[in-house]
């Protein structure tokens, strides 16, 4: 059972992210032209399109780097010009980027530790120390992060610096410290960028079992169709900053403008 | 309390028995450790004995009998262990599996067994396992260990194995009765019932199902507790596929007969780094570990600073010509004692923590003959490293080195109670309270290997020295000879081969034949970081196998063990003539060689046919060869390669002997 199909069981069918009339340009460059387009809560929605369509402009609207001169976003209910990246942080916005953005001097621990910052209460007299209601905090964000690390089965690169690990396994510690943040909608930007066969696999498996088990809403960038069209509950297609279609993965595969604009011309 | 060990010792006869003693005399001493949460969690005895008698009633609630057999199907997880004394308390049979073995060879051994009840791993091992039930609906009851990932599976007869210990912990609440009568089926146990069944992973054909009792397993394992001094305060890390007799002996047979802990490692990925944090004092690990680990080393040190590199070199040296003789307690000069206690300080110490061996009290290493150069290197570090020869029909031991005579080229006299002849074709026999009862529903092969007064035929060729030492020659099956009438013994030659850390498999070829050859594996990690520090580029183990550069490197190394050849007259004439890089490494996948990494000459032999005919025909250079490959999620492929094909130098044996005279 897709998520999707969980959500209509369950009858309620709730948006968690509405995307209305946004549009986007840096000077006379029109990155997204009123596009318009939803996410449902518990879903995984790709977003897909040829290189320079908007994706990474989008996702970077919807966490609040980019802020549109149009349009308006509404997550969870409350609907806003643009958003603060903070303000999606602590609303419980996490992603990982196209470009692996970790430290990589510190050990795959200590980055996915990093994702439970926004979560620690105890001030920093305390944090100063590592004592008291410091100490205790971090015991209990050591276990929510063990828990991560045997979910991505990373165990054995506990305590490796992130440097030293081969490009897949670092995105996966990327989506450790997205998971870390325990978000209630997960952005990927082309988790599966640069991966080998096997390694997308894996990845695909773990993006399907973090919908399934935490139940995490999912919007995510791939060049890969197979992946795309096998990992979402619907897709929509960007081209030049424009919506050219929404759907399914069967609809948007049928749809003429798609097999026009991506999959049938060459780039 | 308060029971004098040695009667004791006598009057439990089965495992059952021995975790009740155990959960009396040891209550709290750690029986059983596993990493959860990135922390060692610990049970001690009397914990294990609550797991093992929740879920066997648990069991029993859900209708398993007596004489069912039950599979364990993963890695070495704590509640896999349990489920071995589990089964035998409620009178079924533990069939621990092969774990990575695909659906059809593990759907072979489920069948063959009459296995009605599974107890697996996780989600990937429970789907295995469901595809094999869709062909053989005996399979009534599956148990997993690890939830993650079935919350959502709605299957007849799945649980989880908490499920089941909370049906028996209710039961046993519920009733005093329960207890006791779970107690009293335990004690009418007798050392005579069938303890387990392992199937041979088998070189050749079909696994056999050997059926050991109670007594084969026990009496082995304290014999053996007794010949090396373990005791409860020892401490082993069990990584070896639990199918594999030795890991049933010394996991799960010795930790219950010497009361010692268990850990099992937090992932097969992880083990080296929780050898380091858990440093075993009792540890096993096939000659291929120690040579992975060695090649490890050397690699690592070629990438350290100058002065580290003298420092390693120097002490090396040193370790190599005294530290031998040390450790066997002969005599050495002061100066040498002085500067060995310098290397251990400053090298050896650091290396075997490094390594998790510091607190090695004796280390094992069987299954293949080890390198002379690879066992001194561990040995002259100090670490007890043992040769140990067995057989899964012997429920392990048949020879053990003592302490005090150990060497590289025997695996050392008759262990406790075992018996050793040779017979007139050169086969080794050996008779022992370990011997096992049959092989599984296959008298004829019973027959063939066991003898009426129980001598049983081992398959390998060897001789016992004039100390009373075994030496094993290869199998018998495999030791040939030249069209001349030289010996021919291919994993001699072999071995020499894979000391070099460039070389992780080769094959030799000679029987029936003018000359030697061999087909080489190269070690990517050896040879590809080789290949980082000169700059050369390779996308794919085939490019770096075909790269002339790569074939200099192994042209040399083969050089030299022909020179090593020469000059021992026994084996010189299998000095290799003509040898090859392969495109692609043996993979079990692909049958090659077995999941403990023995080459299947036969397959070999098919599968690269073309291959072997151009190493006779000297006057090709090069030759095409397509191979069919499985990939890890099963699909098959086809593989394309041109293979160069070189010669080398081999040497006469007189000339070796001048050479070295001269130098």
């Amino acid at each position: 059972m897709s998520a999707a199909e969980a959500v209509e069981a369950n009858g309620a069918q709730e948006k968690i992210l509405n995307i209305e009339n946004v549009s986007l340009s840096f000077g006379g460059v029109k990155a997204i032209r009123d596009v318009s387009f939803d996410v449902m809560k518990g879903e995984i929605r790709a977003i897909i399109g040829p290189n320079g369509a908007g994706k990474t402009s989008m996702l970077n609207v919807i966490n609040g780097f980019y802020h549109p001169q149009e349009g308006s976003i509404t997550y969870k209910g409350e609907t806003r010009q643009d958003m603060r990246p903070y303000i999606a942080a602590s609303q419980g916005i996490a992603r990982t980027f196209q470009n692996v953005a970790l430290f990589r001097g510190m050990s795959t621990l200590d980055n996915i530790m990093t994702g439970r910052s926004l979560k620690m209460n105890s001030n920093l007299f305390w944090h100063l120390w590592r004592w008291g209601p410091a100490e205790n905090e971090e015991l209990d964000h050591r276990e929510f992060v063990e828990h991560i690390i045997g979910f991505l089965e990373i165990e054995a690169i506990r305590k490796t610096p992130v440097g030293r690990l081969p490009y897949g396994l670092q995105k996966r510690v990327e989506l450790g410290r997205a998971l870390a943040m325990e978000p209630d909608l997960l952005l990927l930007d082309e988790p599966m960028a640069g991966m080998n066969l096997e390694e997308k696999e894996d990845m695909s498996r773990f993006v399907l079992d973090v919908s399934a088990q935490f139940g995490t809403t999912i919007a995510l960038i791939e060049h890969d169709m197979g992946v795309v069209m096998d990992l979402s509950d619907r897709v929509v297609v960007l081209d030049y900053g424009q919506k050219i279609a929404d759907g399914t993965p069967d609809e948007v595969r049928k749809d003429q403008n798609v097999i026009d604009a991506y999959l049938g011309e060459t780039h | 309390m308060g029971t004098d060990h040695t009667p004791a010792a006598s009057t439990e006869d089965t495992f059952p028995k021995l975790l009740l003693r155990n959960a009396k005399i040891y209550a709290n001493r750690p029986a059983m450790r596993e990493k959860d949460l990135g922390i060692w969690q610990t049970w001690t005895w009397s914990q294990v004995l609550d797991e093992v008698r929740a879920c066997a009633i648990g069991l029993q609630r859900l209708g398993v009998k007596p004489g069912v057999k039950v599979a364990i199907v993963g890695d070495n997880r704590p509640r896999l262990y349990w489920t071995v004394a589990i089964a035998q308390s409620i009178g079924a049979i533990p069939v621990p599996v092969y774990q990575d073995s695909v659906a059809e060879e593990m759907g072979y051994v489920l069948e063959h067994a009459e296995v009605t009840v599974v107890v697996a791993e996780d989600q990937e091992q429970v789907d295995k396992v469901l595809q094999i039930r869709e062909d053989n609906d005996k399979l009534a009851l599956i148990l997993y260990d690890d939830p993650r990932g079935l919350e959502e599976y709605t299957v007849k007869g799945l649980h989880s194995f908490e499920d089941v210990q909370e049906i028996g912990r209710k039961a046993l609440a519920g009733s005093p009765d329960v207890e006791t009568k779970w107690l009293d089926g335990i004690a009418k146990g007798k050392g005579t019932d069938t303890s387990v069944m392992l199937y041979t992973s088998g070189t050749t054909g079909r696994p056999k199902g050997v059926v050991l009792s109670a007594d084969n397993i026990l009496i082995s394992a304290r014999n053996a507790c007794k010949f090396e001094g373990l005791n409860e305060t020892d401490e082993i890390i069990a990584y070896l596929p639990m199918a594999w007799v030795g890991d049933h002996i010394f996991s799960f047979g010795q930790s219950y007969t010497a009361g010692f802990c268990v850990a099992c490692p937090e992932s097969p990925e992880t083990i080296i780094q929780d050898l380091r944090e858990i440093g075993p004092t009792y540890y096993f690990a096939p000659p291929g570990v120690f040579e992975n680990v060695l090649t490890t080393v050397m690699i690592r040190m070629e990438d350290a600073s100058p002065l580290k590199q003298k420092m390693f070199k120097y002490f090396l040296g040193v370790a190599e010509r005294v530290g031998e003789p040390i450790l066997n307690g002969e005599k050495v000069s002061f100066k040498d004692r002085v500067l060995y206690a310098i290397g251990r300080f400053l090298v050896y110490g650091p290396l075997l923590n490094n390594l998790g061996f510091s607190r090695v009290k004796i280390g094992y290493t069987a299954g293949e003959a080890i390198g002379p150069e690879m066992f001194r290197f561990y040995r002259s570090l100090g670490m007890n490293l043992k040769q140990l020869y067995g057989q899964t029909e012997a429920s392990v031991f048949v020879t053990i080195q003592p302490d005090g005579e150990i060497r590289s080229d025997t695996v050392g006299p008759p262990g406790p109670d075992v018996e050793l002849k040779i017979a007139d074709s050169g086969e080794v026999l050996y008779r022992s309270p370990g011997v096992f009862v049959e092989y599984y529903k296959n008298a004829k092969a019973t027959k063939e290997t066991k003898t009426k007064d129980g001598w049983v035929h081992t398959g390998d060729v060897g001789f016992i020295d004039g100390m009373g030492h075994l030496r094993i020659i290869d199998r018998a099956k495999d030791v040939g000879h030249l069209n001349d009438g030289t010996l021919f013994p291919p994993k001699y030659i072999e071995n020499k081969l894979k000391f070099f850390p460039n070389i992780k498999e080769a094959v030799a070829f000679g029987h029936d034949r003018d000359f030697s050859t061999a087909f080489i594996n190269i070690d990517l990690d050896a040879v590809g970081n080789w290949a980082e520090r000169n700059n050369v580029s390779y996308g794919s183990y085939q490019e770096l196998a075909a790269h002339p550069d790569v074939y200099s490197m192994i042209q040399e190394n083969i050089e030299k063990v022909n020179k090593d050849l020469a000059g021992e007259p026994d084996v010189a004439g299998g000095q290799i003539k003509r040898f090859l890089i392969l495109h692609k490494e043996l993979d079990p996948d692909d049958g090659e060689i077995t999941r403990t990494r023995k080459v299947r000459r036969s397959t070999v032999n098919e599968r690269y046919k073309p291959l072997i005919d151009a190493l006779y025909d000297e006057k090709k250079e090069r030759q095409h060869i397509s191979t069919e490959v499985t990939f890890e999620d099963g699909r098959k492929g086809k593989l394309d390669a041109e293979v160069e094909i070189r010669s080398v130098e081999t040497f006469p044996v007189e000339q070796a002997a001048l050479q070295e005279a001269a130098e």
